[in-house]
């Protein structure tokens, strides 16, 4: 399969590449990893007449500890993740989602930014964001601004990003020392998107939950934030009548389909024991710290 | 998004060098070549296969920079200034390299479809790793398909590879 014709540019800077943007608008398309553009290029569900691929911008590398925050800047691939200790712990929940995206191969290109700006419904990264209650950061012709994660999916494929920004970077809120996190994915076999996964952030405080943060993959037309059952966990104590409790909203809040991957039944039990799941090993993890 | 034109004049192409098995290949490519079609049609390198063409099997695994990628879902313009090991770039001196050599003597083949791949992959898994466990091993493969071997004989050909390279070094 071949795309359809197009031309490339390489920026240097991202206000370069941005500059570019505005002069094509939504006939240009930003090129990171390539691991889900290249692929809808092929089969031409996308045809745009220009490329920029920023992989040659020093600055949009590395993740780091800021003040306040953990920054994953636009080209880091899945694979940097995967091997990162700052994702342990705390940051558990993508430390825990980053090993199960796609297979080693596409992992080796991938970046997080990307799979965001994507807005795959099947997309890992995008739930174990909404959980850990991650901003990206996009620059525009008019400057930067800051766009929370739950703010940002708007429907599969579709985001609020304008054709003439570009996702900079990832901001994830540090959630203290007693904070831990879970990713979990059912997936038929390595490579296939999830038939349902599960993203859980426990944020503890003395013996309380101080904020919960829950999100499904797959089972909904976005990443979709399960906000009745991260409400019923604030301010309540870690237990396991909490999380069933929890556990059982989340699968109501689910909206799956049935398909090949499993009945709208199935997908929904599935939620509901991998939030229960996710929600002990973040506890155990948060008062490890 | 989609426009389609139908024009005479000729596509825009680009300049490209690739190290391709440590020599220098340039070429003129339009931006939507593949860079698995890069090799086996402008370089005329066929050891990396077409398998699916749609980023699940790895049958197209190529190094780029000594990391494993679906050559499929890479554009030969971004590989401009890098570089490619494929399958061709293997041998040294007329002698198998190691994983060849091993493949060959643990029956990690049938077909051959996938081997390209699942040797370059396990080149760069024993260069980070040299005494790779068998679950390891499963795991750096698990983004490629072989139907033939069920997997078992090239776990054994790795590890006798690995064996062999840490013998060497």
């Amino acid at each position: 399969m071949y795309p359809s014709r197009f031309d490339y540019v390489v920026p240097e800077s991202v206000s370069e590449a941005v500059s570019l943007l505005s002069e094509h608008g939504d006939e240009a398309k930003v090129l990171a990893g390539g691991q889900s553009l290249i692929p809808l290029l092929k089969l031409r569900f996308a045809s745009p007449s220009v490329l920029v691929d920023v992989n040659r911008i020093a600055e949009l590398e590395g993740m780091s500890q800021q003040d306040g925050y953990l920054r994953i800047g636009a080209l880091v691939r899945h694979k940097e993740c995967e091997r990162s200790d700052l994702l342990k712990g705390r940051y558990g929940v993508l430390g825990t989602a980053a090993p199960q995206i796609s297979d080693p191969l596409v992992r080796n290109l991938g970046t997080v930014c990307g799979s965001v700006a994507h807005a795959d419904p099947q997309g890992d990264w995008g739930s174990a964001l909404l959980a850990a209650g991650a901003r990206v950061v996009a620059q525009g012709p008019s400057g930067t601004r800051e766009i929370p994660l739950a703010e940002l999916f708007v429907g599969p494929f579709t985001t609020t990003l304008e054709p003439t920004e570009v996702i900079t970077e990832v901001r994830v809120p540090d959630p203290g020392a007693s904070a831990g996190g879970a990713y979990l994915k059912l997936e038929r076999k390595i490579g296939d998107f999830a038939t349902a996964a599960v993203a859980v952030q426990l944020e503890l405080n003395g013996g309380t939950i101080s904020r919960a943060g829950i999100a499904l993959t797959g089972v909904g037309a976005t990443n979709l934030r399960a906000e009745k059952a991260e409400a019923a966990l604030a301010g309540a104590a870690p237990g396991d009548e909490a999380f069933a409790e929890a556990a059982r909203l989340a699968a109501g809040e689910a909206e799956p389909i049935n398909d090949h991957r499993g009945t709208v039944e199935y997908k929904r039990n599935v939620v509901r024991v991998f939030v229960e799941r996710g929600l002990r090993a973040a506890a155990a993890s948060a008062s490890a710290a | 998004m989609s426009k389609t034109t139908l024009s005479a004049a000729p596509p825009a192409t680009r300049q490209i060098t690739v190290q391709v098995n440590g020599e220098a290949r340039s070429a003129e490519v339009e931006p939507r070549l593949l860079l698995v079609h890069f090799l086996r049609q402008t370089l005329g390198l066929t050891g990396t296969h077409v398998g699916c063409d749609t980023t699940s099997c790895g049958a197209c695994t190529v190094l780029l920079d000594g990391v494993p990628v679906k050559s499929c879902t890479v554009l030969a313009v971004q590989a401009d200034g890098r570089e490619v090991k494929t399958v061709e770039g293997l041998m040294s001196g007329g002698a198998l390299h190691p994983i060849q050599q091993a493949f060959h003597e643990q029956h990690g083949l049938q077909c051959g479809y996938c081997t390209p791949g699942m040797m370059l992959t396990s080149v760069a898994l024993l260069a980070e790793n040299p005494d790779p466990s068998e679950e390891e091993i499963r795991w750096a493969i698990s983004g490629q398909i072989c139907r033939c071997t069920g997997y078992q004989n090239i776990v054994k050909a790795v590890q006798q590879a690995g064996a062999a390279l840490r013998e060497g070094s």
